[in-house]
């Protein structure tokens, strides 16, 4: 298991805070919350996938810089499953 | 309609997750969950044994209504875990029992709800999960004195371990054909006893053992439903709607002592059927 601390320069603010998700095998769980600036704290069971983690974060923040506090709980899910939770948590939290 | 548009037609509530199946059994709008993902009250043991924790440690425990009757449901995430039970998970169980049975001792009405999707005790925090139990199991004998403690098993994990008692200790207990109900899981049989004492990969037989359709032919759950959110919502609240005042099944001590004297030799399948469960 491994954590990794990133940031991201969004400033879009989202209206609610939003939860997705399950940490159950090839899934994960994301909290979003309004913050200033956007933080995420990812907790997952694979390590050695840092660099894919910033990858798919990096595309998903370019494309809706919005301003979060980010949790993920993460067991296991390919950067696709990630993608979809993201947006799927993003549209409840509206932005 | 044909079989595939009927099977559209329903909402499985198997694959509904916790939180959505509590939603599913309230009165719609009246979800209100305690302790939610963002209040964080996690397992503080996982992290140090290299499991990833939830926000919700596994357990959603939501109040609202069943019928327009103040309820509390407790709802076990089977993905997290296997749905076992934990510290912080067991605590939360326990807590809103506990809790119901404060406003059941005072006469406030009260409809306790627990869905069942879990292995038992997890193993990563075992006595406290065992711990756990024992809070759990009290809190359900001093509850149901007083109000109806409705369980569901839907599955796809069943209900196993210590939490197959706390299912067994409910006042009635509705099960699905795919839900299973056994105080050792397949899995656990055979490694324990040996493929031939159990295989755990025969499907047919394990379900002729521990499924649904099983244990209420055996007297062990209350009612079979069909795998849909309407239909369960409806059996949950109908069994509170008609509180027939029904002994617990557990407290049926002589019913079961006569039972178990009957037991035949191979005491499985169509032979365990053949003793009536009985008129409660």
């Amino acid at each position: 298991m491994e954590t990794l601390e990133l940031r991201f320069p969004g400033d879009r603010p989202i209206i609610r805070r939003a939860h997705v998700g399950v940490v159950g095998s090839g899934d994960l769980e994301i909290l979003l919350s309004p913050a200033s600036e956007t933080t995420v704290t990812i907790r997952t069971s694979v390590g050695g996938f840092g660099v894919l983690w910033r990858a798919t974060l990096e595309r998903f923040f370019a494309r809706h810089p919005i301003a979060a506090r980010v949790v993920i709980n993460d067991a296991g899910a390919t950067p696709g499953v990630v993608s979809l939770r993201l947006a799927q948590a993003l549209e409840e939290a509206g932005s | 309609m044909n079989a595939t548009l009927t099977l559209l037609d329903r909402t499985s509530f198997i694959e509904l997750n916790a939180r959505e199946r509590a939603q599913a059994l309230l009165d719609p709008g009246s979800f209100r969950e305690l302790l939610g993902p963002f209040d964080a009250v996690e397992s503080p043991w996982l992290m140090a044994q290299g499991v990833v924790p939830q926000s919700d440690d596994g357990v959603v425990i939501a109040r609202g209504s069943i019928g327009g009757v103040p309820a509390v449901v407790i709802a076990i995430e089977g993905a997290f875990q296997g749905g076992s039970t934990g510290e912080v998970s067991g605590a939360k169980i326990a807590g809103a029992l506990e809790l119901a049975l404060l406003d059941a001792q005072a006469g406030r009405p009260i409809r306790p709800v627990l869905l069942f999707e879990t292995g038992g005790v997890r193993l990563q925090e075992a006595n406290l999960g065992l711990a756990a139990m024992a809070d759990i199991h009290a809190a359900l004998i001093a509850l149901r004195r007083h109000v109806p403690v409705v369980g569901v098993i839907a599955g796809m994990v069943g209900c196993f371990g210590g939490m197959s008692m706390s299912a067994a200790l409910t006042s009635y207990l509705i099960m699905t054909r795919q839900g299973r109900l056994g105080l050792n899981g397949p899995e656990v049989i055979e490694q324990n006893a040996g493929i031939a004492e159990l295989d755990s990969r025969d499907r047919q037989l394990i379900w002729s053992l521990t499924g649904g359709e099983q244990r209420v032919a055996t007297g062990f759950a209350d009612q079979l439903a069909v795998d849909d959110a309407d239909t369960i919502a409806h059996v949950v609240r109908a069994a509170f709607d008609t509180d027939r005042s029904l002994p617990a099944n557990s407290s049926r001590v002589a019913h079961w002592r006569d039972r178990l004297s009957r037991l035949p030799e191979r005491a499985e399948g169509a032979a365990l059927r053949a003793l009536s469960p009985g008129e409660r």
